[in-house]
Order: C-alpha cells, then sequence, then structure tokens
C-alpha cells in the first residue's frame, strides 16, 4: 500500500520483572496494525488489554523487545534518543487525563511553544504560531497568558491537542482523550478532533474503551483483547456487526440509552453467555 | 451536534487568581516572620561584606591597656581576653561563617542535586548507585570524619566545610531524587518527550521547578547546621586560630568567663540568632509555598452559574396508572451548603425533590458539578467537611433524616440505608482480608457471632457472582480485581438487609463488560429483596438498563424527572435533550476512509 503512515508488525512489547530470573510481563504479543495516511484507526479494549502500550510503543515511550514499527518505510521502533527527538514533528501524543499533561507552573503560551522552541522557530512568530492554535481549537486569543488550572477538563484537552499540533505532525496518538469528560464536552471534543482531520490531514491512532467513540471517529476498529488485536476492520462492521466473540461479548454489554432496546441488548447478552458457559461445562 | 462546535465549555473565568505568579520572594516577605528573618541574614551578609568598612578598629590590634573593656567608649562592645575590639572581631568573623557554611551548602547542593536529578530521572542503575553511596556516606558519623580531615588535610575551615559538604549531601540527594522520581511520572513529562525535548531541557524546564522549593528549605536549615559545627570545631579549638571566627571569639570568652561573663554573650547572640533566622527562613518559604494552593477551591466553587437564572420549573412526566409501591424516601426541598472560609455559605444543591419507593430504582443523571452526588450524601448524611443541609427535609420511615442526631443516623447507616461506592479499591481497607471486612460490620450491626457471620460472608460472596468465595473471603484487596471488590462491596452493602441503597456511579470505575455483569447483580438483589435504589450515574445506558426512574440534574437542581421510559421516549427540558444529542450510541459509524480526501496530500 503506497500510502500506508505506519506500519506495525509483530510488535512485542515486555517490561522486565522486579527480581532475578522472573519472567519479564508480556504486554504486547505479536501484534500488527497500519495506519494510512489521514486515516483514523479506532483502537478499542478493556483495561490491562495492551492497547495504551501499544500507543507509547508508536511514541517510543515503552521498550520494544520484537517486531518493527515503520513509519513512512522507516524502522522506528529503536531508535537513539537523538533520532526519536527528530520525529516530534511527525508524531505527537494526546493524553487521557487533562490535569496531568499539562505541567501547573508554566502558562498555556508556555505550553504551545515548548515544541516551536526545539525547532528554533523565532519569538514573534511563535507567538503567533500560538495565536492560530488557539483559534484552531476554539480557545480565546487571551488564553494564552493563563494557567492550566484556570481551564475546565474540556478546555484542557483543547490545549493539550493544539500542543499536539503546534508541530504539524501526520500522525497523533490519542490516548483515551475523551474519558475524562462529560457527555455533553466529550462530543465537543470529538466534533474539534474531526474538523482538525478535515482540515490538516493529519492520521488518528485513537484509543479508546468505548466503543461508541471509537465507532463516532474512527475509518477503521481494531479491538485488543490480552496483548493482541482479535478483531480489525471496516468501523462500521467492526463496531455494528463484530464476528469475533470477545468483541461481541464488548459490543452488547455497552448497555444503550434506551430502555426497549437495551431490554433486547441484555437479553441477547445473557442467552450469548449462557451459551458460552454451557460448552465448557459439559 | 454540530461540526462547527461553539464550545460552550468556556465559563468566563475572568476574575484570575494571579497568585501563583507572585513570585516566591514577595510571598516570603508578607509574612512577618518570614520578612523580618530574611531582612536580618540580609543585614549579616551586608555587614560580612563590608566589614573593612563598618569596623571601627583592626580586628587583630590588640591594645593590653584595654584587656576586657566594658561595652561603651572606643569598644562598643567592649575587648577580649587580649584587650581586641568585639565588634571589628565580630564583622570579621561573620565573613569566615558565612562563607564557610556557603561552601558547605554549596559543596552539598551541587554533589546532591546532580545526583538526585539523575538517579531520579534515569532511574535503573544510576540510582542503585547513588542510593548505595549516599546510605554510606549517610552511615558515617560526621564529626569523627570531620576531625579526621582536619589532621589529615591542615586546619583550613574551607577543606573542613567542603568535607561537611560532601557528608551531608545525601539529604539533597534523597530529598531531589524522591520529588524527580515523582514528577517523572506525570503524563507532562512524557508529552515534553513527545515534542522533542532533549533530557537537559525536559530537566530544566519541568524538573528543576519541583525541586526548587524543597531544595531552598533544605539549604536554608543545613546552613544553620554548618554554622553551629564550624563555631563548635573552632571553639575546641582546631580551626586556624589567626583568624577571627564566632567559634574561637566564644571560646576566649570561656576562658574569660568569670571575669566578664558579657564577652560570651556577643558571639553567642551571632550564632544564635543567624540559625534561628536560617531556620525560621525555611518555615516561611514553606508555609508561602503551601498557600499557594488555596484560592483555587474557592473560586471553582463561586464559578457554579448563578442559581436564580436557571430556576424553572422542573418537568414532570405523568406517572403511568397503577398503584406505586410505599414510599420509602421523600426528599423536599433539600439544599445543600458549604460553609466558606469568609462566614459566608456556598449553596450547591437549591431545594432537590424526589422519592424513592420500595422496590424501585430512582436513577440520578447528570454531568460533574450537577449536584447529584452531594444529594445522595446529604440523604446518608456524610457530606465532605464544611457541608451541610442548609433547608429542607429528607423523610425516611416516618423520621426526617436532616434533623436526626449523629447517633441516631449512625444506627440507620448499613443497617436501613446501605452504600455502594465508585472507586471499589479505595473503599476497602488494604490491611484487613475482605472477610473481616464482611463480617466486621454484620457482628456489630446484627449481633452475629464469629462462624454465623462467617456462614453469611461466605453465601453473600457466592451470591454476588464470586467463583471461589472461600478464596476470596481469605484473600487481602489488593489479591482481587477491581470487579471482584465492587461485588464484594455490594456483598457488604446487602449484608444487612436494608430497605434502602445508595449507589454512587457503582459502576463508573469498571471495564464495560464487568460493568454489564454488576448491573445484573444490582438487579437481581433489588428484585429479590425489593429495596429501594438510589443510583448516581452519569450514563444513560445504565440508566435506561436499570432505572424504573429517573431525574435529571443540572447546576444543583432537577430539571426533569419521571418514569425511565416516558423521559428517554419524549425529554421535555431543553438540557436534558442536549444530553441525549450528545450521546454517540445511536450515532451512524464514520464509514471507510474515502482516498481523495482533501487533506490527504498534506
Amino acid at each position: 500500500m503506497t500510502d500506508r503512515l505506519l506500519g506495525v508488525e509483530d510488535l512485542v512489547v515486555e517490561y522486565p520483572a522486579r527480581g532475578f530470573g522472573k519472567k519479564p510481563f508480556r504486554a504486547l504479543s505479536g501484534l500488527s496494525l497500519d495506519i494510512r495516511l489521514g486515516e483514523t484507526v479506532g483502537l478499542v479494549g478493556e483495561s490491562g488489554s495492551g492497547k495504551t502500550t501499544l500507543g507509547r510503543a508508536v511514541l517510543g515511550l515503552a521498550p520494544v523487545t520484537g517486531g518493527s514499527i515503520r513509519y513512512a518505510g522507516r524502522d522506528i521502533s529503536r531508535l537513539g534518543r537523538k533520532e526519536r527527538r527528530a520525529l516530534a514533528s511527525d508524531i505527537q501524543v494526546v493524553f487521557q487525563d487533562p490535569y496531568t499533561s499539562l505541567n501547573p507552573a508554566l502558562t498555556i503560551e508556555q505550553i504551545l511553544t515548548e515544541p516551536l522552541t526545539v525547532r528554533k522557530v523565532a519569538r514573534p512568530e511563535a507567538a503567533r504560531r500560538v495565536r492560530d492554535l488557539l483559534d484552531q481549537v476554539h480557545l480565546p486569543a487571551d488564553a494564552g497568558s493563563r494557567l492550566p488550572r484556570e481551564f475546565s477538563g474540556g478546555q484542557r484537552q483543547r490545549i493539550a491537542i493544539a500542543r499536539a499540533l503546534a508541530l504539524e505532525p501526520r500522525l497523533i496518538v490519542c490516548d483515551e482523550p475523551v474519558s475524562a469528560l462529560d457527555l455533553s464536552t466529550q462530543a465537543r471534543v470529538l466534533d474539534l478532533f474531526r474538523e482538525v482531520q478535515d482540515s490538516t490531514g493529519v492520521a488518528y491512532l485513537f484509543i479508546s474503551h468505548d466503543l461508541a467513540v471509537v465507532r463516532h471517529l474512527s475509518h477503521r476498529v481494531a479491538v485488543m483483547y490480552r496483548g493482541e488485536i482479535v478483531e480489525s476492520g471496516d468501523g462500521d462492521q467492526v463496531t455494528s456487526r463484530p464476528q469475533h466473540p470477545y468483541t461481541q461479548r464488548l459490543f452488547l454489554a455497552a448497555p444503550l440509552p434506551d430502555p426497549d432496546l437495551q431490554e433486547q441488548r441484555r437479553a441477547e447478552r445473557r442467552r450469548l453467555a449462557r451459551a458460552a458457559a454451557a460448552p465448557s461445562v459439559s | 451536534m454540530t461540526t462547527t462546535a461553539a464550545p460552550t465549555d468556556l465559563p468566563a473565568v475572568r476574575t484570575l487568581e494571579r497568585t501563583a505568579r507572585v513570585s516566591l520572594v514577595r510571598r516570603v516577605l508578607r509574612s512577618p516572620v518570614g520578612a523580618v528573618s530574611l531582612v536580618f541574614l540580609l543585614l549579616v551578609v551586608l555587614a560580612a561584606v563590608f566589614a573593612p568598612l563598618l569596623a571601627p578598629q583592626d580586628p587583630d590590634f590588640a591594645s593590653a591597656r584595654d584587656v576586657l573593656a566594658p561595652p561603651g567608649g572606643d569598644h562598643l562592645l567592649g575587648t577580649d581576653g587580649s584587650g581586641r575590639d568585639i565588634l571589628s572581631r565580630l564583622l570579621y568573623a561573620s565573613r569566615l561563617s558565612l562563607s564557610g557554611a556557603a561552601t558547605a551548602v554549596g559543596v552539598a547542593a551541587a554533589i546532591g542535586i546532580t545526583a538526585g536529578l539523575l538517579a531520579g530521572y534515569y532511574g535503573r542503575w544510576s540510582e542503585s548507585v547513588a542510593s548505595s553511596v549516599s546510605s554510606v556516606f549517610m552511615a558515617l558519623p560526621a564529626i569523627v570524619v570531620l576531625l579526621a580531615a582536619r589532621t589529615v588535610l591542615g586546619p583550613s575551615p574551607y577543606t573542613t566545610m567542603i568535607v561537611l559538604g560532601v557528608l551531608v549531601s545525601p539529604a539533597f540527594y534523597r530529598v531531589v531524587s524522591a520529588a524527580v522520581a515523582g514528577v517523572r511520572q506525570e503524563l507532562y513529562v512524557d508529552a515534553a518527550r513527545v515534542s522533542g525535548l532533549s533530557d537537559g531541557r525536559i530537566i530544566a524546564r519541568h524538573i528543576l521547578t519541583v525541586v526548587r522549593a524543597p531544595a531552598i528549605i533544605l539549604a536554608a536549615g543545613m546552613a544553620g547546621i554548618a554554622i553551629t559545627l564550624q563555631a563548635g570545631l573552632d571553639f575546641l579549638g582546631l580551626g586556624d586560630p589567626q583568624r577571627p571566627s564566632w567559634g574561637g571569639m566564644l571560646s576566649d570568652a570561656f576562658a574569660a568567663i568569670y571575669r566578664e561573663p558579657l564577652t560570651l554573650l556577643w558571639p553567642s547572640l551571632a550564632i544564635g540568632l543567624t540559625c534561628i533566622a536560617l531556620v525560621l527562613l525555611g518555615s516561611a518559604v514553606r508555609d508561602a509555598l503551601e498557600r499557594s494552593g488555596r484560592p483555587r477551591r474557592r473560586r471553582r466553587r463561586d464559578a457554579a452559574p448563578p442559581a436564580a437564572s436557571l430556576a424553572e420549573s422542573v418537568v414532570v412526566h405523568d406517572e403511568p396508572t397503577g398503584a406505586r409501591a410505599e414510599e420509602l424516601l421523600h426528599v423536599r426541598d433539600l439544599a445543600v451548603g458549604y460553609d466558606q472560609p469568609d462566614g459566608s455559605t456556598t449553596e450547591v444543591v437549591h431545594g432537590v425533590e424526589l422519592s424513592v419507593h420500595r422496590g424501585e430504582i430512582h436513577g440520578l443523571i447528570g454531568e460533574s458539578g450537577s449536584g447529584k452526588t452531594q444529594t445522595a450524601f446529604a440523604v446518608m448524611r456524610l457530606l465532605a467537611a464544611g457541608g451541610r443541609i442548609v433547608r429542607g427535609s429528607i423523610e425516611f420511615e416516618g423520621a426526617d433524616l436532616a434533623t436526626l442526631s449523629e447517633k441516631e443516623m449512625t444506627r440507620l447507616r448499613g443497617r436501613r440505608i446501605a452504600y455502594v461506592p465508585q472507586e471499589p479499591m479505595s473503599n476497602l481497607d488494604p490491611v484487613f482480608t475482605v472477610g473481616h471486612q464482611l463480617t466486621e460490620p454484620m457482628r456489630v450491626a446484627l449481633g452475629l457471632s464469629r462462624t454465623a457471620a462467617r456462614t453469611r460472608a461466605l453465601d453473600l460472596l457466592a451470591r454476588v457472582g464470586i467463583p471461589d468465595p472461600q478464596r476470596t473471603f481469605a484473600a487481602y484487596p489488593h489479591q482481587i480485581s477491581g470487579g471482584m471488590a465492587q461485588r464484594v462491596l455490594i456483598a457488604g452493602a446487602v449484608s444487612c438487609g436494608p430497605d434502602l441503597l445508595i449507589a454512587d456511579e457503582p459502576t463508573t470505575a469498571l471495564d464495560v463488560t464487568v460493568q454489564a455483569e454488576v448491573l445484573d447483580l444490582l438487579r437481581d438483589l433489588q428484585r429479590e429483596s425489593s429495596m429501594g435504589v438510589l443510583l448516581v450515574t452519569h450514563n444513560f445506558g445504565v440508566v435506561a438498563d436499570l432505572c424504573d426512574r429517573v431525574s435529571v440534574m443540572r447546576a444543583g437542581r432537577i430539571v426533569e424527572t419521571g418514569p425511565t421510559r416516558a423521559v428517554f421516549a419524549t425529554p421535555r427540558h431543553e438540557y436534558t435533550r442536549s444530553l441525549f444529542d450528545a450521546v454517540l450510541e445511536d450515532t451512524a459509524p464514520r464509514g471507510p476512509l474515502v482516498p481523495t480526501t482533501q487533506g490527504a496530500q498534506a
């Protein structure tokens, strides 16, 4: 595929265990995934499934012990610190927790100029860029002189998005970026993600535990379970007509905001659970 | 949902609290203790620097005529046993004391902070090496090493202070490496790395700022210790006898203590006051740093929307025909307020009205800050410190919970009113086994014997779907998963057969597949015992799955209430409708990527 931006092949991530002779903890075992230019790939899974580890491996924050991560054709899984830093303008991140992902002691302007200073952007140029970024994420222009604690969770997430966009990356890893937000705030931040993608053509690796959020934003969806991808494909197919038993369980477990439909879904889930339990008993 | 999002998640935060940007120095100066000690230390430093100008005489000029002259006349503070002017000697001696202390602190800080930064930031082997070395240093008896060093290296006060600095550097190392290891885990440090910042820049920008304050406090205390230790060595005659020093003056005065005890006072005052000023300055800095966090909390409460503008009528949906069961809980015009430091009260819940009937699950839904949890906690009378029921009544089986005594409330909680929390793990004590935490309330509340409580606990654990009750009973909380912990807490909540169960976001911290199982469990238990349940949640799916009735809360008020089916079918309040619009479950999936999007070539 010519327009492939990121290719993950047989990726293994192991965290060393404390103490001698203990087996390392294997967070990802032989996982493959690819992302095309301008595409959103949703990654769904429950806690401990390894979805955050995959995101951190792409960002160079997790130890890769096997397989490869290729970005624009080049293997980036074992880069040195210096080469990794050069990748900053290509791969960026928006973290889950908007309260700890911004340094509380710095103003918004200082936070947003941080990536620019690395690129040695001149001061007036950087100030202009900060204003553009704030405008792009629909924050008032005077937000730059304030501190993170003066903003709500949704606004902080907008700031985090602006920081990710500062270097005009081609891929942003979004690690549960809306799960700490209220329902209506969540919807608006998701809209912002789509709007930014439409205007810049950036690709997202969008990590979430919420099937509905992923379905809303993703062109393609991959489902993770215990360090492996159990099902992947077209977003509509995976989130509406799942094939793998685990995806089906995940799909049926999410309660629908409609009492009648939810009653049906519940009945179906219980039927599936009984069917799954029956053969193991006999 | 529109794509041109007009972000209404922007409350007008105009009244900015700029305290954080007021420099630390100014905050220290604002406290009397900080100002006095800082000014005193400044004077001592100035006196030391300008000693040649200030001193009335040569500190080493001995006049045989004026031996032990009393204060006054030519000698403002008198003379010592050799007829030297005390004031001049004091001024010159302060140079030695201050520069010695600065040397010790400088050496300790240079070694300790550098090692702490490296060990805290990079961890692994650098940390093990640095910790081992610092442990060895801490085990060495400082005074013995100093005496040995003096014998080997000579009586220069600076060599002694350098050795002292090396010996006390582990104190800096410990403080700094702990602070750095804490910050290292923060997401903003990861974000800085992803932004392409070099390690040096990350340390300078994000990590040094955190280390600065504890390092200042430590340095102040350490300078005091260095001055005292140096004076002690000089007093023992182990210093350089050629140069005036506070310790040496003390020694001279001690020799003449019977003839002129007053001479002892001046060097003692110099040492004592300087050390006290240093310690007080350290605590003033600490106080200034701690105070900076306070205004934020107050501002957040003020930011709640004004009550009056939202005081519209509640949308009440019609009851379905047919008799409802007996009413269990009736909350009338409940208002909850928090006392502020300035004596006023900030209301967070303004006149809530709701009822829970026997055998019915009542959902209380709203976004963060809507007052739903405050309402639930008010019913249990478990409001956080400073919170109280400002007005209204809470009728529960003929009694008004709002006016009951604390003792009567304790009798109700756990027996008649039970509670399931949001964070299962933080609600189990890690020190006790699950079994102990389950049986203890049953023995107290129901008066069961140890064996009877154990049998009942095992039954309950089996009932809440725990596969191996015996094992879970004997396990400690860290040995079970979050879903299991929530089942244990539910088992505990229903163990005394309550009439009313209050569940505060009982599935929010759980994975979606576990959430489904826990919801099933709550439903089954509620059906079996016909409890009334007040369920606080932010999730419409949970309400649809479980609740018979629902009340929508916003900014401390209920805006819409009625049977779940009616509210979900035809939400009438504007706010309820906007919440339903934000629900993503029923939106269309995005569909595959169209290859020729305009941004694809970017």
